[in-house]
């Protein structure tokens, strides 16, 4: 023990790096220890096969806050986002539904498939942008604690109500739907469409173990709206050289504040001496000590592996015990001889968005069916993105990267033998399943890296592969993330704080508990 | 009628939004697609593909050729070793800039001229006494502009020339798609990047080789709206946006000199006689009255001027060029200059802006304010001058 740092962050993915870049940027000697070989954790590109770049887990960017890129100015350090805006939805008749960046086209491609919900789109589109600007201030504060002491939660929840009262009645009434119903039912409102209601339905399901007909799931659907990529709200994007790009970025802005990051680090313990966090004892027997640890890990590795129980209160270890994992998707990422040829894709320019196997809503809610007593659905939904059509530095000339996230997935897969035989026949359903839609795939398949919810946990430490390090159920959110009377970063050991995906404002490439985190410890250690 | 570039047939059957501008008399594609932010991610990504052949274009040959060109710019063009290529402005007698544009030395005593505005008859004006042949090869020259970190795979793809060891600014001739072009490792993007001229007979060969091999490295036909905002990312002035030549204005006040633009390195007042000398060496002596600066703006503050009705946050998407106040107070009483073009950079992260102050007030850090309208209010919000250009990656000159 001769070392000691102001704080050392446990975990070196995108949020461990964002409060250690925030802490060390505020002058603390910082620490991050990161178990694996590189950094990133879920947001993470490797080159899984000679000369292609592999978006390993997370694929995608919108919900990185702004803040975090403008305090932290990503840019200078390497961020480099593109926006995957368009969406291609193949139909079982031969038929596609698309949705463009540019709204008026869209419009006009809905009008193929109903005039009605044409017109709706712009309300449709207009709320959801409403609530978005509506929500915006919750995902940038400190979950306040309304039944806790002293007079901040009432402060901020005072606030809060008051931006949302003042947003309008409409508001503030669709607020409220959004937050308790289904994305079908809460669909169903605006679209008669069949295949615009499941594309549209899609973010209400990603993550999460429900279909879309399971009330709660247009609260997800919204979560990925409120994502904003240059001020434009509900956009999407992907980073040049995949999203470790993103943790590489981060992880250079904490290193220009003087940060120190160890990969291949694993910590076994917090070391806790009369109620206080010490330090940390590594997997090789190393302690290092620290006046603040900070844990970017999931709340169960927070909660229950790094300290000792008879550190917690026991209601809190109960509540951990029973916060909600559950992962529900897999991942398969293609190496490709060519690009693939989708039967149905009229205009060709969709190849450079998203792709996703969503034909009807039946489609979606058979595949959740399928899943529901664990295995995985027989013909799973996906959201598939080729980045090497836009980002020539992912692959070598003319070849491509595919990565394709698919759902459902259950954590167990009991029918289908060793783990080793789950991952195989999970692989195969999604290449038959997405051969039927664009037939030339298996021909053109170089190499495939298969990850079932359990490989994601035990390669990238999600527990039971959650991607959003616990599920975004309305009772997993905000004050009650990961469990009422954490939700402030703080734990019941002192100096130890949270600063993960499992806490508030969640999962996605967000940065946002990791600055959120940091302020917190900030202001405690000011 | 706006007439029609070489490349036309080919830019035509692409540009599936329909929009075009005006260039030089030429029809030019804003963008291809609706949206123009593919375009503008292409230029930084991977590679985009813009069609440059409305630039004016001047072979410039003969005994006296370095002479009359150093007799009309400003840069020292005798230091210009055949095979390289310089940025250069001219001026007027009265030391106020004409235009800006690029003089490539192709051979001894051959030069390629471009510009943005008619010039035939200022060189021809000029060259009393000197032993020049003077061509306007506006007509005879399609060009073709491939900008961005993908741009050398895809023109070694398709061509012999030897890229790897052209240098930025330099230039050569030689094949590509099987047929001659002169090349040069030039742009207006601030990227690496090649600029491209060939026979108009040959200009659809050209641009189906290009397009071809750019499947493999991502390559997207762009138009100007991409361009407008990638030149001011990399602090690259624009005629009759950021300046207005002294050729084209009866104004006095419109006009301006290189040193006011910030691009008083290109002029040698060492050399031997050049139009201007006299006053630009005058006004060298005095100092410059103005400063062109790079602006950031501070879009926190920006997002609470739209919060106070309730609005999120707007920027501009695309660049705009328009003469904006700047302010040195918050109130908007002491006006410093004017913002003459700004953009949402997406790759910075950032809103910048350029713009002319008075010169004491354009010192990297000075804390101006610029105004913004918002539902038709006036506000003014914090601007920082800093360094130009806004965006300078490694690869343009590696």
């Amino acid at each position: 023990m001769s070392q000691e740092y102001d704080a050392i962050v446990i975990g070196g993915g995108h949020n461990g790096l964002t409060c250690a870049a925030y802490l060390a940027k505020s002058g603390r000697k910082t620490l991050v220890l990161e178990r694996r070989h590189v950094l990133g954790g879920a947001a993470v590109s490797e080159e899984i096969y000679p000369g292609f770049t592999f978006t390993v887990c997370s694929y995608v960017v919108s919900l990185l806050r702004p803040e975090v890129i403008q305090e932290l100015e990503l840019a200078k350090h390497g961020l480099q986002l593109l926006p995957l805006d368009s969406a291609f939805a193949p139909m079982e008749n031969g038929d596609y539904f698309a949705n463009y960046a540019d709204a008026a086209a869209t419009r006009e491609e809905i009008r193929r498939h109903s005039e009605r919900d044409a017109e709706n789109y712009f309300k449709f589109g207009q709320l959801m942008y409403e609530m978005a600007y509506a929500v915006k201030p919750i995902i940038g504060m400190v979950p306040p604690d309304p039944a806790g002491p002293g007079v901040r939660g009432l402060r901020d929840m005072r606030d809060l109500f008051k931006h949302i009262h003042g947003l309008g009645k409409h508001t503030f009434h669709d607020l409220t739907k959004v937050m308790t119903m289904s994305v079908a039912d809460f669909l169903e409102e605006y679209f008669e469409a069949d295949i615009v209601k499941a594309l549209f339905a899609l973010n209400g399901i990603i993550g999460t173990k429900l279909g879309p007909k399971s009330p709660g799931t247009a609260y997800v659907l919204l979560h990925h709206y409120m994502g904003e990529l240059d001020g434009a709200f509900t956009a999407w994007g992907g980073q040049r050289g995949g999203t470790g790009g993103v943790s590489e970025a981060i992880a250079s802005a904490a290193r220009h504040h003087g940060a120190e990051i160890r990969t291949s680090a694993p910590v076994a313990q917090v070391i806790v001496k009369n109620g206080k966090a010490v330090g940390v004892a590594l997997e090789n027997g190393d302690e290092i000590r620290g006046k603040t640890v900070v844990s970017a890990a999931d709340p169960r590795v927070t909660f229950r592996t790094l300290v000792d129980e008879k550190e917690l209160p026991s209601d809190l270890v109960t509540a951990i015990d029973n916060f909600k994992f559950r992962g529900s998707s897999g991942k398969v990422n293609l190496a490709l001889d060519a690009l693939p040829k989708f039967t149905a894709m009229k205009d060709p320019s969709l190849i450079s968005g998203m792709m996703e196997i969503c034909p009807s809503m039946d489609y979606l809610e058979r595949a959740y069916d399928d899943a529901a007593y664990g295995g995985f659905s027989k013909r799973p939904y996906m959201d598939i993105i080729i980045p090497s059509t836009v980002d020539p530095t992912m692959a070598p000339p003319g070849k491509h990267v595919m990565s394709i996230f698919v759902q459902y997935a259950s954590y167990d897969m009991p029918e289908h033998g060793t783990r080793d035989q789950q991952r195989d026949d999970f692989g195969n359903a999604v290449i038959d399943t997405l051969t039927e839609f664009a037939p030339n795939l298996k021909d053109i398949i170089l190499h495939k890296q298969v990850l079932t919810p359990w490989d994601l946990e035990q390669e990238i430490g999600l527990a039971e592969g959650n991607i959003f390090a616990g599920e975004l159920t309305l009772d997993q959110l905000f004050f009650a993330r990961p469990a009422p009377g954490v939700a402030d970063y703080r734990t019941p050991i002192r100096n130890y704080y949270q600063c993960g995906s499992g806490t508030h404002p969640g999962g996605g490439i967000t940065g946002g508990p990791g600055r959120l985190g940091a302020l917190e410890i900030l202001r405690d250690k000011a | 009628m706006p007439r029609t570039t070489p490349f036309h047939s080919r830019t035509s059957a692409l540009c599936s939004s329909q929009s075009w501008q005006e260039w030089s008399g030429f029809l030019s594609a804003n963008m291809y697609e609706l949206d123009h932010i593919h375009e503008y991610n292409a230029v930084r990504i991977s590679c985009g593909l813009f069609d440059i052949s409305p630039l004016y274009k001047y072979a410039i040959r003969g005994r006296d050729a370095c002479g009359l060109l150093d007799r009309v710019v400003t840069r020292d063009v005798s230091k210009c070793r055949v095979g390289k290529a310089m940025y250069t402005t001219w001026c007027d007698d009265d030391g106020k800039i004409i235009d800006d544009g690029t003089i490539a030395r192709l051979g001894e005593q051959h030069y390629r001229l471009t510009a943005a505005i008619p010039t035939l008859t200022w060189l021809q004006d000029n060259a009393l006494g000197f032993d020049v042949q003077i061509e306007d090869m506006s007509e005879q020259l399609g060009g073709l502009s491939i900008q961005g970190p993908s741009s050398r795979g895809v023109l070694g793809a398709i061509s012999d020339a030897d890229l790897a060891g052209l240098p930025y600014f330099g230039v050569l001739e030689g094949k590509v798609a099987g047929v001659p072009a002169q090349i040069s490792r030039t742009g207006y993007t601030g990227d690496l990047g090649y600029e491209i001229f060939v026979a108009p007979g040959d200009a659809e060969t050209v641009w189906d080789a290009v397009t071809e091999a750019g499947q493999s490295y991502a390559l997207r036909p762009a138009g100007n709206v991409a361009l407008e905002m990638a030149r001011i990312e990399a602090g690259l002035l624009l005629i009759d946006a950021d300046f207005t030549s002294a050729k084209q204005t009866m104004f006095e006040v419109q006009k301006s000199t290189p040193y006011e633009l910030g691009l008083g390195w290109t002029v040698k007042l060492g050399k031997e006689h050049f139009l201007g000398q006299e006053a630009l060496r005058r006004e060298h002596a005095r100092g410059p009255a103005k400063a062109t600066v790079g602006l950031e703006i501070d879009i926190q503050a920006l997002e609470k001027v739209f919060a106070r009705f309730a609005m999120p946050l707007h920027l501009p998407y695309t660049a705009w060029n328009d003469s904006v106040p700047l302010y040195s107070d918050e109130e908007g009483r002491e006006h410093v200059g004017k913002a003459t073009s700004g953009t949402w950079s997406p790759i910075l992260k950032k809103y910048v802006v350029i713009g002319r102050v008075a010169a004491a007030q354009g010192r990297v850090g000075t804390r101006l304010r610029m105004e913004v309208r918002v539902e038709g209010e006036r506000f003014t919000v914090p601007a920082t001058v800093v360094q130009m250009p806004f965006f300078d990656p490694p690869r343009k000159k590696a």
